[in-house]
């Protein structure tokens, strides 16, 4: 157990602690970002480097940006005035630390846990691939029917409604003043016939 | 406390810090920001018990972690965008105002 | 004795490392090569800026910076000691904590990038198996400090630029990511220099450089122009356009923290052009046999300076696009060719060696670029042009 792996996870859990607890929402999010970094670096540490980078990839690349675009998107960027917690949430804090105590306890005096093999797994992307394609072909073409239809539900519910009504009538505006070629009835050149006349004059 | 035990006490932790943020606020987004750091809890623990686990080269809990990370994506984006069209309906995205299904 | 030029730089890390007792080997290895990334990288970043401001000039039939040094080439030790003596402003409403903390957050994903990079031969410093996710992984996490720049600056410009960067940089993401899956199909394995020594083969003196096939010069160019977007480089500097929105999410920044912005941009684009090096140019290997003595750390830095002048070409020449032009062709036209592109890779694998492969993946290629661009261009008619005040 070395000091990397508990320096990295105190990182993690403050940063947790923070993106719960502090008053401004981007605040909030930005801790986040660095909670999920003191997970994907546990995981480096714990030779799943795949994982890792993955973790890195989805949640502080996209997952954290999205929340930040979220944010935004209600108009929460401010701090509030008023209280950030709901009501009842001393119950929640109580429930908390009856979970947090069972857990505790079931992990420090279980006898049925395994301890550390002696050589670190090497997990090669070669035999992640070969898993996925082989013994997990199924949920994976699973998952990307989910990812599909998440996506598309996402941008359904966040969809302005009155977009599509509002598109056509802009688009047939910007396509009419092109005067055909070689057309002299076309009023733009008419008018600026009659600019050069009274120059002319 | 061998290794094992130290990433599950991490876990176990950080679990009950997601969960206390997402019973405790009331901003409808950091409940979501409290459900993923519950994923992630649960991702620390697989990963913890396929590496200290007894047949790590078989990548069961390995690839689970995979989809759980796809799947919290997806949850994610849904999630978010639900708290978006709430806040344009009800102009509000406390958790407290919206408790009813008029409107 | 062109092998141990070549190998120079190895021989004299372990030498140096050498000095040391066997624990604290792999400590100082580290800090060598950080030290090596950090010296050169950075030098080569002034080197640009000099060569950019010459080039730009020289294009727009003038000259560059001529006065400080022999022919403007110390223009950057004008610039950086400007850069350190000015006051550093920041707005009194500007959230400090994140204000100071954004171009820290831009420079550390940009230099870890550089960790998996193979300037030369066995010159990767982290040889990772998952070399290619590490890179695609922390250039997702330079977004959060572009959204950290244009938030904490309480500026309706800067966060404006900050949105519009960020959905460009997240847009073009995706094409980025799949013309290199198109490589990593073709070779099997995402450890970067596995990739360069599938390319390290030569037929009739030519390199097998993965950009003279049909699916490579395709990908290539994708990935070219991804790359150009990635960066925030004209023609898709929207979010920092001088004319538009002042300086987009650098608005509030002055100062050394103006000067680190600019740095990781820089550095940014030269980690993004090393690894479309590394991907489809051969990385370290040189294009035709006769030149192969030749050390492979300089085949690298030609390769990339060869881009980075492209770049400001490009910069030189191209109007800036608008947002929408510029989020409907990575999403309607490169995103749809980087798709076409990963099922031609597939089809060149399956074909085998010969010459129908070349032009099968040829024609399916050309097609779907003439079909997209249609599909692209249908508001538009692009007939004779027509002057309307001119008369």
């Amino acid at each position: 157990m070395s000091l990397i792996l508990v320096i990295t996870a105190v990182v993690t859990l403050l940063a947790a602690v923070a993106a719960m607890s502090l008053r401004n929402l981007v605040h909030s999010a930005l801790t986040l970002a660095v909670s999920f970094s003191g997970v994907a670096a546990i995981y480096l540490q714990l030779n799943a480097e795949f994982a890792g980078f993955t973790e890195i990839l989805v949640y502080v690349g996209a997952i954290a940006i999205l929340i930040v675009m979220a944010i935004l998107l209600t108009r929460s960027g401010e701090t509030p005035e008023k209280s950030v917690l709901t009501s009842g949430w001393l119950a929640g804090i109580a429930v908390t630390a009856l979970v947090f105590t069972i857990l505790g306890w079931a992990v420090l005096s279980s006898s049925a846990l395994p301890a550390a093999p002696a050589v670190p797994p090497h997990v090669t992307v070669k035999d992640i691939g070969m898993q996925l394609m082989t013994q997990y072909v199924l949920p994976l073409e699973i998952i990307g029917l989910v990812l599909t239809v998440a996506m598309i539900g996402a941008v359904v519910i966040a969809c302005k409604e009155e977009a599509p009504a509002r598109i056509l009538p802009v688009v047939a505006k910007t396509t009419e003043p092109q005067p055909a070629p070689g057309n002299p009835a076309a009023p733009i050149p008419a008018a600026a016939g009659a600019f050069k006349k009274a120059g002319a004059a | 406390m061998n290794p094992l035990q130290f990433c599950l006490l991490v876990s176990a932790l950080l679990f009950s810090i997601g969960f206390a943020g997402a019973v405790t606020r009331r901003h409808a987004i950091l409940v979501l920001v409290g459900i993923e750091l519950m994923l992630n809890a649960g991702n620390l623990n697989l990963i913890a018990f396929w590496r200290f686990g007894p047949h790590p080269e078989a990548l069961t809990g390995f690839i689970f972690v995979l989809f759980s990370m796809a799947l919290a994506a997806a949850e994610a984006a849904v999630g978010l965008a639900l708290v978006i069209a709430i806040y344009r309906h009800k102009k509000t995205s406390n958790l407290d105002e919206v408790k009813e299904l008029k409107g | 004795m062109f092998g141990q030029l070549d190998q120079i730089f190895v021989t004299l890390l372990h030498w140096l490392v050498g000095f040391l007792p066997v624990a604290w080997r792999s400590l100082a290895s580290s800090l060598l090569c950080i030290g090596f990334v950090i010296s050169v990288f950075p030098g080569l970043f002034a080197l640009v800026t000099v060569i950019e401001r010459k080039g730009l000039g020289r294009i727009q039939n003038r000259y560059g910076p001529n006065r400080v040094g022999p022919f403007g080439f110390l223009q950057f030790a004008a610039d950086g000691i400007k850069s350190l003596i000015k006051e550093d402003i920041v707005p009194r409403a500007a959230d400090h904590v994140v204000h100071f903390l954004a171009p820290v957050v831009l420079l550390i994903p940009v230099l870890l990038a550089y960790a998996v990079l193979p300037f030369g031969q066995n010159m990767t410093i982290a040889d990772y198996d998952a070399g290619l996710l590490f890179f695609f992984a922390v250039g997702g996490a330079v977004e959060l400090s572009i959204f950290m720049a244009g938030w904490s600056s309480r500026n309706k410009y800067s966060l404006l630029g900050a949105m519009r960067a960020i959905a460009q940089m997240l847009s073009y993401e995706i094409p980025l990511i799949l013309s290199a899956v198109s490589v990593v199909m073709i070779v099997g394995s995402l450890n970067l220099s596995d990739i360069v020594s599938h390319q390290n083969h030569y037929t009739f003196g030519i390199a097998h450089w993965y950009v003279f096939t049909p699916w490579g010069l395709a990908g290539f160019l994708i990935f070219f122009i991804a790359s150009l977007a990635e960066s925030n480089r004209c023609p898709f500097d929207l979010p920092e356009a001088e004319s538009e929105i002042i300086a987009g999410y650098f608005t509030e920044y002055s100062g050394f923290k103006f000067a680190l912005f600019f740095l990781g941009e820089y550095l940014g684009m030269f980690a993004i052009c090393g690894l479309g090096i590394t991907l489809f140019l051969g990385g370290w290997t040189s294009p035709v046999s006769w030149l192969s003595w030749i050390p492979s750390y300089v085949w690298f830095l030609t390769k990339l300076l060869a881009i980075v002048f492209v770049f400001i070409w490009i910069r030189g020449t191209l109007p800036r696009l608008r947002m929408d032009q510029l989020m409907n062709l990575a999403w309607k036209f490169l995103l749809p060719l980087a798709l076409v592109n990963i099922v031609v890779a597939g089809l060149w694998h399956f074909l085998g060696a010969g010459a129908l492969r070349w032009l099968v993946c040829a024609v399916i290629l050309a097609a779907a670029y003439v079909a997209l661009g249609r599909a692209l261009m249908q508001h538009q008619k692009l007939g004779k042009r027509i002057y309307r005040f001119a008369y």
